[in-house]
């Protein structure tokens, strides 16, 4: 593995995540310790509830860690102005977006808000950029669609392309392959293989395909009880990381096929 | 390309029509003035007929230039209301911001008179209103934007705008049981609306908060547009939300404020204007929607005002029935053919 010489674009130390109300802390996940590197495709799996979510929010400053720190290409993640923010950070989310009426390239174009003027004109390195997000995610030829002509898969791919014009080192995607067929699911997340290769961007997302992911990932957070893994996919089965993810009374974790199977 | 897509012939379709009907405007009313004399003394000629020239120079001229402010001024208004609220159906009528404006002028007229009378006469003036008017709707959109962050549903919004509405009128109700049948009068013709009533020096003023308030609503083009994503994504790209928002709100209640102040609550201008622009312009840009949404609006105030006049005639009807006549129609038309409103 030559992963020591690649850039380490978003690390954390000793992270503590979970919520603060009132008086009460609510400890989510401790002791968290990453390394994520540029050209990775990174999978975040857990069982519903276990804080993924909470983690992605915490990575991308939705919500503030309660202890440890984060940084972004070695600088800590506080110290980022919201605008430097955006140029280094790029999300997809769960969420659709609020007006269906935009159209695919104007919805992607949006990603370029960070670096255009005041009116939001794009210059025509913007639309250069934006064509090429648009290829890279093969939906070039939907770009005068207008967003609800559009499939769920088709949407996904879209918003995907809009966080690639946001033209940033890290891309983090919550749950994109939610409400998708099995082939929408494959191709949503070979996608993210190809483009993290080709663009040698960072890319992290949370998903239940956890089959999937162990096949296309280059790494994987594995969030369970007892605390987090990571490591490439291969030795996560090794070491059996995969089988306390659930509870096992219903569903094993077969180690042979890579995937989960009811256990009848 | 589709982003240089400029969209030239229809705005210059449109601002020939604006043109053309802001002369047809002045043309038509009681008086038959010929077209000829109207062109002259627009452009700085004199008139022989000195009643001619004191009709156009201090009646109409100022009022097709008030029907111009209040079309757009109220599109614009709706327009930023209804990216702002993520809701095809918000605007200033809808949201209560107008309830809130006349509640503000209700109780300058009305009010006024419980406090005590020595000081109801100086209080009256047009003055007051503006800034009754204003300060009103700014309290009120202010409430809907707190409430609607804490309810997530849009459609409890507008529900929340229409109770803005019901409480607005039963104060009204109140204040008018207590008031005189002089300041009953004033209110309900306010009510009516009324676009012929400004002098010049008040104009001056009219205009100047008009610019401001357009300026800082050029100023939220960007803004507007990265809404469309919704909160989290214009965060994520790097948005002051909360200040954009003030931004936002400060423009609409300067516009919506002073509009309901000088010429009375006006309805569904400011939510159809946004609706008939997209239909022709078919884009959420709001750097096209906003001086597209200015074009239709001023047009569409003066065409209102002209049918008011009863060209002809010695009658003016109530500018805000014009208003709803057409307005209503047209969005329960959009309503039915679209199925789903976009913004």
């Amino acid at each position: 593995m030559k992963e020591e010489n690649r850039h380490i674009t978003l690390e954390t130390k000793k992270l503590y995540i979970g919520y603060v109300s009132k008086k009460n802390e609510t400890i989510v996940s401790s002791n968290i310790n990453l390394e994520l590197h540029e050209g990775e495709l990174i999978g975040l799996v857990g069982a519903n509830g276990i804080g993924k979510s909470t983690l992605l929010r915490t990575l991308t400053r939705v919500q503030q860690p309660l202890s440890g720190s984060i940084s972004i290409h070695s600088k800590i993640l506080d110290a980022y102005s919201p605008l430097d923010l955006a140029k280094a950070l790029s999300l997809v989310l769960t969420e659709t977006v609020a007006s269906k009426n935009l159209s695919v390239f104007e919805l992607v174009a949006l990603g370029r808000q960070p670096y255009t003027n005041w009116v939001g004109n794009l210059s025509e390195t913007d639309i250069d950029i934006v064509n090429t997000a648009l290829r890279q995610t093969n939906i070039h030829e939907l770009k005068h669609k207008k967003c609800y002509e559009l499939s769920d898969g088709q949407l996904q791919k879209v918003m995907i392309a809009r966080a690639l014009a946001q033209d940033t080192s890290i891309i983090v995607l919550d749950e994109p392959t939610t409400h998708l067929d099995m082939y929408h699911k494959a191709y949503i997340l070979k996608l993210l293989q190809k483009l993290a290769k080709e663009t040698n961007k960072t890319i992290l997302f949370s998903s239940h395909e956890i089959d999937l992911a162990i096949q296309l990932c280059d790494k994987l957070i594995v969030m369970t009880k007892d605390g987090i893994v990571t490591d490439s996919p291969k030795s996560l089965i090794q070491q059996g990381a995969f089988n306390s993810l659930f509870p096992k009374d219903l569903i094993i974790f077969d180690e042979v096929t890579g995937s989960f199977r009811v256990n009848k | 390309m589709p982003t240089t897509k400029t969209y030239k012939t229809p705005f210059l379709v449109l601002a020939l029509s604006l043109i053309a009907f802001f002369f047809l405007n002045i043309s038509l009313g009681s008086v038959h003035i010929p077209p000829k004399d109207i062109f002259n003394s627009l452009i700085g000629g004199v008139l022989e007929n000195k009643s001619w020239q004191y009709i156009i120079h201090d009646y109409r001229l100022p009022k097709a230039i008030t029907a111009i402010i209040v079309g757009s001024g109220l599109g614009i208004s709706g327009l930023l209301m209804q990216t702002l609220f993520r809701n095809p159906l918000a605007g200033p009528f809808v949201l209560g911001i107008t309830s809130g404006a006349s509640l503000g002028v209700a109780l300058v007229i009305m009010g006024t008179s419980a406090i005590g009378g020595v000081f109801a006469s100086m209080l009256i003036s047009k003055w007051s209103f503006v800034l009754a008017a204003s300060l009103g709707s700014f309290l009120v959109l202010l409430t809907v934007l707190i409430v609607s962050s804490r309810v997530r549903d849009t459609m409890a919004i507008l529900i929340i705008g229409l109770m803005f509405g019901s409480i607005t009128a039963a104060v009204v109700s109140v204040l008018s049981y207590f008031s005189s049948a002089e300041e009953l009068q004033q209110y309900i013709f306010w009510g009516f609306g009324s676009l012929g009533n400004l002098q010049w020096d008040e104009l001056k003023i009219f205009v100047a908060i008009y610019c401001i308030g357009i300026v800082f609503s050029i100023a939220s083009i960007k803004a507007l547009n990265t809404l469309l994503l919704g909160e989290n994504y214009a965060k994520s790209l790097g948005l002051d939300i909360k200040r954009s928002r003030l931004i936002i709100i400060i423009s609409t209640s300067l516009l919506a404020g002073t509009i309901t102040a000088f010429a009375g609550p006006i309805a569904f201008i400011g939510l159809a204007i946004p609706h008939i622009t997209r239909q022709v312009f078919h884009t959420s840009n709001h750097k096209v929607l906003l001086p597209a949404v200015f074009l239709f609006g001023a047009i569409i105030m003066l065409v209102c005002d002209s049918i008011a006049q009863l060209p002809n005639t010695d009658y003016t009807l109530p500018i805000n029935a014009i208003t709803s006549l057409i307005g209503a129609p047209v969005v329960v038309w959009l309503l039915v053919r679209k199925k789903k409103m976009v913004f």
